[in-house]
């Protein structure tokens, strides 16, 4: 129990850091959402399975597709505003 | 300021927090310990009015309060949400372009996970008295299910088979169902959200009072007030655009 506990601690906190050392937003998407799995599994260990569920309902699936979405939206404003000043 | 002095404070504040939570963690009770003051409380009240999953009575029943105060705030960041997409005086709605280019293996996969994912929100929010899940954890699955249509379909085909007004409609009646349950409380045994209904036995679907209603209601909620956040941010990627920029392409 103590081993799988310290194993998954250390998966989320890889997970973490690889989060904050994404280079663009698209890249930390994916870290992203593999940090909310990950955390899914720490819930899980921890008896929690309550939480564990909707840790990974919504930290691996509806965040990451929100970031997605948005960060597109921004690029293309981004590309529409460079066409209109050449 | 700097960025030697920024990093400076940066490294004063971040110690002090990292001696604060040490301090905190070591003063902490031991993982997996037999004594638990809340759980002698929350357990026997829970198996008294016949929930079999605790913590499902421990959200809607023991504190529901908290959980209606959460559902206040999910309406208003869907309003937010919809006050700050709406198309903008300079942009306009246009017809989804056809982007047909997907992955034969996304789309079988897709069109197979969609009504086993559906469900299952339908399963977890419908057996939330009894075992882990409920409410919010399937209205999630539901909303996330259904944009399958989306990533393996087209967006046209999930348009169509979601009507936002429809869903704004579920999104207010889940609200008010909650709101009407926790008022019959009032009327019935004077306080508010009073789990008054009949328990019935321990385990059974149709047990645990009022916690499988607000369970639903939730349910309906949270799958509504989703799926109606993610239609705007779907909205804005591929229906919005500038005016001029519509003018040009149909030109």
């Amino acid at each position: 129990m103590t081993v799988l506990l310290v194993l998954v601690l250390t998966l989320v906190g890889v997970a973490g850091t690889a989060v904050v050392l994404s280079s663009t937003p698209e890249r930390m998407v994916v870290t992203y959402s593999l940090l909310g799995l990950s955390l899914g599994m720490l819930f899980m260990v921890l008896q929690a399975p309550d939480v564990a569920l909707s840790q990974v309902a919504v930290g691996t699936a509806v965040m990451p597709m929100m970031i997605l979405l948005a960060t597109r939206t921004m690029q293309k404003d981004r590309a529409n505003r460079r066409g209109e000043d050449s | 300021m700097s960025r030697r002095v920024r990093l400076l404070v940066f490294l004063i504040g971040g110690a002090a927090v990292a001696v604060l939570l040490s301090l905190a963690f070591l003063d902490m009770p031991h993982v997996g310990r037999s004594e638990h003051l809340y759980r002698d409380l929350a357990v026997p009240a829970s198996v008294r009015h016949a929930t079999a999953n605790v913590v499902s009575a421990v959200n809607f029943d023991q504190r529901a309060v908290d959980t209606f105060g959460e559902e206040t705030i999910l309406i208003a960041s869907v309003v937010g949400a919809a006050a700050l997409l709406r198309p903008a005086k300079e942009e306009t709605e246009r017809r989804p372009p056809d982007t047909s280019r997907i992955l034969e293996s996304t789309r079988l996969v897709g069109y197979l996970l969609l009504p086993v994912t559906l469900m299952v929100g339908l399963d977890v929010v419908g057996h939330g008295q009894l075992t882990p899940g409920g409410g919010f954890q399937g209205g999630v699955v539901l909303a996330t299910g259904l944009h399958l249509l989306y990533v393996a379909g087209s967006y046209p085909a999930l348009d169509r088979l979601r009507p936002l007004e429809l869903f704004d409609v579920l999104d207010a009646l889940g609200a008010a169902t909650f709101a009407a349950v926790g008022l019959a409380g009032i009327a019935i045994a004077g306080s508010f959200l009073t789990n008054m209904i009949s328990f019935g036995s321990l385990g059974q679907l149709f047990s645990a009072g009022t916690v499988p209603v607000l369970n639903v209601a939730v349910g309906m909620e949270v799958f509504a007030a989703m799926v109606a956040i993610l239609a705007k941010f779907l909205e804005q990627d591929i229906t919005v655009v500038k005016r001029d920029a519509t003018e040009e392409a149909g030109s």
